[in-house]
């Protein structure tokens, strides 16, 4: 009887730590999800005069995507965002980096993005949470932030989440 | 040496220098600061990070309560960006009942054992019989 008891809280305890270690700490639950994307008019990396606002996108299911010149992993991530961008609309929000690094940087690697803004204070990605490029926001055609990954996206998690929930936005 | 800690001294003063500016607020920075999380070094405080995130934010924090953002109105502004997460303080809520109360449980289901195994283990007095009574006494006489 004693011993059932001690190897059941054991294996209790076991599997309390098993779930609890293979949690991702850094992935925080964005508060944002379901809520209107917080509203920003910046100017775009390619041309300082002209500028871009989330409104310009209504009615639309598009993807925003955080990255920088300065960020290793936004270059791992870089060909999952070019194949993902064939299909759905990707802007690009440039974070606190200069236009001299962030322009040569699209130039050798090839510019996924339909735009990237310039988000040289990253006040905006303030704005929409962001503490670790690159991040990636699935956004629906009211402006509703419908999904949030933090870190370089995967083929598998784009085949398995950002694709359905596109496809069914989009429907 | 003697110059590098002379160097060292003028960094520190200088430093301060800046710092002093509005000491009540830098005050109330750091205070509020040090009750926030810093998102990229998870186990730090906005106060005591020097990712550039955690500079950005504390830089929001100074703004915002110069312009009379009240400490609730700026908390209120960060957990709306990065959720509880950002507090090192977690609200009391339905999904944090477990985490507030956790410790309490265990400490009653630790009592709870622990009684019954002391209770357990108390040996009955043995009980002499009259016999055994007799050659005692007659032994310690």
């Amino acid at each position: 009887m004693r011993v059932l008891w001690t190897s059941l809280i054991f294996a209790a305890l076991l599997a309390l730590l098993a779930v609890g270690l293979s949690l991702n700490p850094r992935e925080v639950p964005s508060p944002l999800i379901g809520k209107p994307a917080p509203p920003f008019e910046l100017p775009l990396l390619g041309s300082p005069d002209k500028t871009f606002s989330q409104k310009d996108m209504l009615g639309k299911v598009w993807i925003l995507n955080v990255w920088a010149s300065w960020c290793p992993p936004c270059l791992v991530e870089h060909p999952v965002i070019t194949e993902l961008a064939k299909t759905v609309s990707t802007v690009g929000l440039n974070y606190k980096d200069a236009r001299e690094d962030a322009l040569p940087w699209l130039k050798r690697n090839g510019d996924p993005y339909q735009l990237s803004v310039y988000d040289a204070a990253g006040r905006i990605a303030i704005d929409y949470g962001v503490y670790g490029v690159p991040e990636t926001y699935v956004i629906d055609r009211g402006g509703v932030i419908r999904y949030k990954h933090v870190g370089p996206l995967t083929p598998e998690i784009v085949r398995k989440k950002v694709q359905p929930l596109v496809a069914e936005l989009s429907k | 040496m003697i110059a590098r800690l002379l160097l060292l001294a003028v960094l520190l003063a200088s430093l301060r220098a800046v710092a002093s500016e509005d000491p009540a607020l830098d005050k109330r920075v750091s205070a509020l600061a040090s009750e926030l999380r810093c998102l990229v070094c998870q186990n730090q405080t906005l106060a005591d990070s020097n990712a550039p995130l955690a500079v950005d934010l504390r830089n929001q924090i100074r703004e915002q309560l110069k312009a009379g953002a009240s400490e609730r109105e700026v908390t209120d502004y960060m957990v709306a960006r990065y959720g509880d997460f950002v507090l090192y303080r977690p609200p009391f809520k339905a999904t944090t009942v477990l985490l507030w109360a956790g410790p309490f449980l265990f400490l009653v289901l630790g009592g709870f054992v622990m009684y019954r195994r002391i209770t357990k283990r108390a040996v009955p007095e043995p009980r002499l019989s009259e016999a055994d009574r007799e050659r005692a006494a007659k032994l310690l006489e």
